[in-house]
């Protein structure tokens, strides 16, 4: 049966079909991390691929994040396109060494001469009542540091386009995703496609506010323009799917066309993506804009493990209706 | 065990002419880190440099046994593993200034000189963090079948850093061609490596499985003939080696490190110096053998240290990077 581009793949099933495309297209592309193989991660992004690539592509690792992130930087410096697989975010504190000494800046401090083609995959996100060491989302950490492009992917769609370029960059990449948009369905091409890192999409078309929204919080601007629909407001949502490199233009010139702006981010609010984000729009859009820019981010406090605390700690379809509400002036 | 996988590299003894291709280098070592020091004091060096000056047996003796394109990564003491890999004085010096001339257009500086055309990764001032590099690096040769070998120098301070048994752990399970090349100086900076490091250092390695040994860093002949034959065997397959070689550091953590004597004597400096320096005493074997004479190996070293001169001298004539190289090489 023919595939077409109406097929629809789950979040995490175009993951695996960006990895097993790019796999098949270059022998050099091989998966390092805890449990990637048979068990295919506990997320079961995986599932299939030893199957196919064999253990010595799709390849087991002790519980070592800072060995094999480091193994992968070496790696990738010698011929091989390793994609590193971190199960959770959180645990990109135990490779930051390696991250952010080594991999960011071989390039640079050897005067362009070695290069780091290496893909770090990791999640972020909270709400799977997994506590505060399981929870967090720290691409705002890696986002600071040159060196390093860091893609947050939001659909099943952008995920296998964004993670094939990505494996095909000639820099270390941090890949983001979201642990509770696993299954989220989305259209998905059969065929080989890409899409460019630092080019945002506007998700939702709107001409009264702009709600800027990364990653886990694209869907949820997308709920809130629903709501906001009803009550005559129409969002705009634009998705700059890469903190960096960042498409600010994309940004910047919905801004002017709204006026009105909420940045939105499952990160902590303070000294997060956010910050830099509002920034880039004040910056450029300022005398387009009706309002100051508004900052959504999760509250400052460890993930509780608790059901109604957690469900507190981000920003939800209701508190961003709310919020643009209350900045479009009709609350 | 065969060695038909990589005839080119059969272990044999050394001919005279690479004995005394060992003694220039490690001349060169010498005479390189005695210009670094002078820069420094003459205030025309930018920030400071960490010498190998006593070290030289252990970069020279094991860097001798690998092939060009086998991997190395270095050290903040790295001098003397780039040397001995075979990067240009010239280029280095240059390097130390921040001239555009210089390995890593004078954006690297003393402690992270790095060359792909020697196998140098590249030197790291985090303490053993190339660790997971090397293995990295041995991970790629045995993936892509290239037979290469990586070394991963590292002072004994590393013993105390947790990537270096991650690492050792990955490459005994995957049987990875990485040596890990331990010099024990005796100080981690201005400590005493007694005061940290408990246990017995090879003990570490055996955990692993590892093939583990120690030789006197000071003379060049054992540290070659170990490393040879524990590079082949990881060449062949048979899986990574820790070498710890016994040194000393004849100067301080780093050229400004001028009064020692709170963490260690004269004396002690003094009896390594005369007693049991590594030229010195490969000096008097090639002479005992009848290799070489001294006033031929007094010819070496004159040509060494003109050599050095020149170096030096190209790279305090050479230009800065333009400033517009700020922004360049951030990414690839």
């Amino acid at each position: 049966m023919p595939e077409t581009a109406q097929r629809e793949l789950t979040f995490a099933q175009a993951v695996r079909e960006a990895l097993a495309e790019e796999m098949r297209r270059d022998t050099r592309v091989c998966i390092l991390g805890e449990d990637v193989a048979e068990a295919g991660t506990p997320f079961k992004v995986l599932s299939g691929l030893v199957e196919e690539f064999g253990t010595n592509r799709v390849i087991d690792t002790p519980i070592s994040e800072a060995g094999f992130t480091g193994v992968g930087v070496g790696a990738a410096m010698t011929g091989m396109r390793p994609v590193i697989d971190i199960m959770f975010g959180d645990f990109l504190t135990l490779t930051m060494d390696q991250l952010v000494n080594q991999a960011a800046k071989i390039h640079y401090m050897s005067g362009g001469k070695w290069k780091v083609p290496m893909v770090l995959r990791t999640t972020l996100g909270a709400t799977r009542r997994s506590a505060a060491q399981h929870s967090q989302s720290l691409h705002a950490w890696v986002s600071h540091v040159p060196g390093l492009k860091v893609v947050m992917p939001s659909t099943p769609y952008d995920a296998k386009g964004l993670l094939k370029t990505a494996i095909r960059d000639e820099n270390p990449v941090v890949f983001f995703e979201d642990k509770m948009m696993y299954k989220l369905k989305g259209p998905v091409p059969a065929e080989d496609y890409t899409i460019p890192l630092g080019v945002a999409d506007v998700k939702r078309a709107g001409k009264d506010i702009t709600l800027v929204a990364t990653s886990s919080m694209v869907q949820v601007a997308l709920g809130a323009a629903d709501l906001l629909e009803k009550i005559g407001i129409a969002a705009e949502v634009v998705d700059p799917r890469t903190m960096w490199p960042l498409d600010e233009q994309t940004l910047i010139a919905s801004a002017k066309k709204t006026s009105r702006v909420i940045v939105m981010d499952e990160g902590y609010g303070r000294y997060g993506v956010t910050g830099e984000l509002a920034s880039v729009i004040s910056e450029g859009a300022f005398y387009s804009l009706e309002a100051p820019v508004k900052r959504m981010g999760a509250m400052h406090v460890p993930i509780p493990f608790s059901p109604p605390l957690e469900d507190l700690t981000v920003p939800t379809e209701q508190t961003v209706f709310e919020a643009a509400r209350a900045l479009c002036g009709k609350a | 065990m065969t060695t038909a996988a990589h005839p080119s590299s059969v272990v044999s003894e050394p001919t005279a002419e690479k004995w005394l291709r060992m003694y220039r280098c490690m001349q060169m070592i010498r005479h390189f880190e005695d210009r670094v020091n002078d820069l420094y004091l003459r205030a025309l060096m930018p920030g400071l440099a960490h010498l190998y000056v006593g070290e030289e047996a252990v970069a020279v003796g094991i860097c001798e046994a690998l092939r060009p394109d086998d991997y190395i990564t270095s050290t903040h003491r790295g001098h003397g593993h780039c040397l001995a890999k075979g990067a240009a004085p010239d280029r280095m010096f240059a390097e130390l200034l921040g001239k555009e001339a210089g390995y890593c257009r004078g954006k690297g500086g003393s402690m992270h000189i790095a060359d792909p055309d020697t196998g140098n990764l590249g030197a790291n001032a985090i303490v053993g963090g190339s660790a997971g590099i090397a293995t990295g690096a041995a991970f790629s040769a045995k993936h892509l079948g290239t037979g290469q070998v990586a070394v991963c120098f590292f002072g004994e301070g590393a013993l105390g850093q947790g990537l270096l048994y991650e690492t050792m752990n990955l490459a005994s399970l995957w049987k990875l061609p990485v040596i890990y090349v331990c010099e024990n100086n005796l100080y981690n900076e201005y400590t005493h490596f007694s005061e940290t490091t408990a246990g017995d250092i090879l003990a570490r390695g055996k955990a692993f499985g590892i093939a583990s040994e120690s030789v006197d860093g000071q003379d060049v002949r054992a540290v070659h003939a170990v490393a040879a034959r524990l590079i082949e065997s990881a060449r062949q397959g048979n899986g990574p080696a820790l070498l710890l070689c016994n040194t000393y550091r004849y100067t301080g953590h780093h050229v400004g490190d001028i009064s020692r004597e709170y963490y260690r004597s004269k004396q002690e400096e003094q009896e390594w110096k005369t007693q049991r320096d590594p030229i010195l005493l490969f000096a008097a074997w090639l002479t005992g053998q009848k290799i070489a004479d001294s006033a031929a190996l007094g010819q070496i070293e004159s040509e060494v240290k003109a050599e050095m001169q020149a170096a030096v001298d190209f790279a305090i004539a050479a230009p800065y990077p333009a400033l517009a190289e700020v922004e360049q090489d951030v990414y690839a």
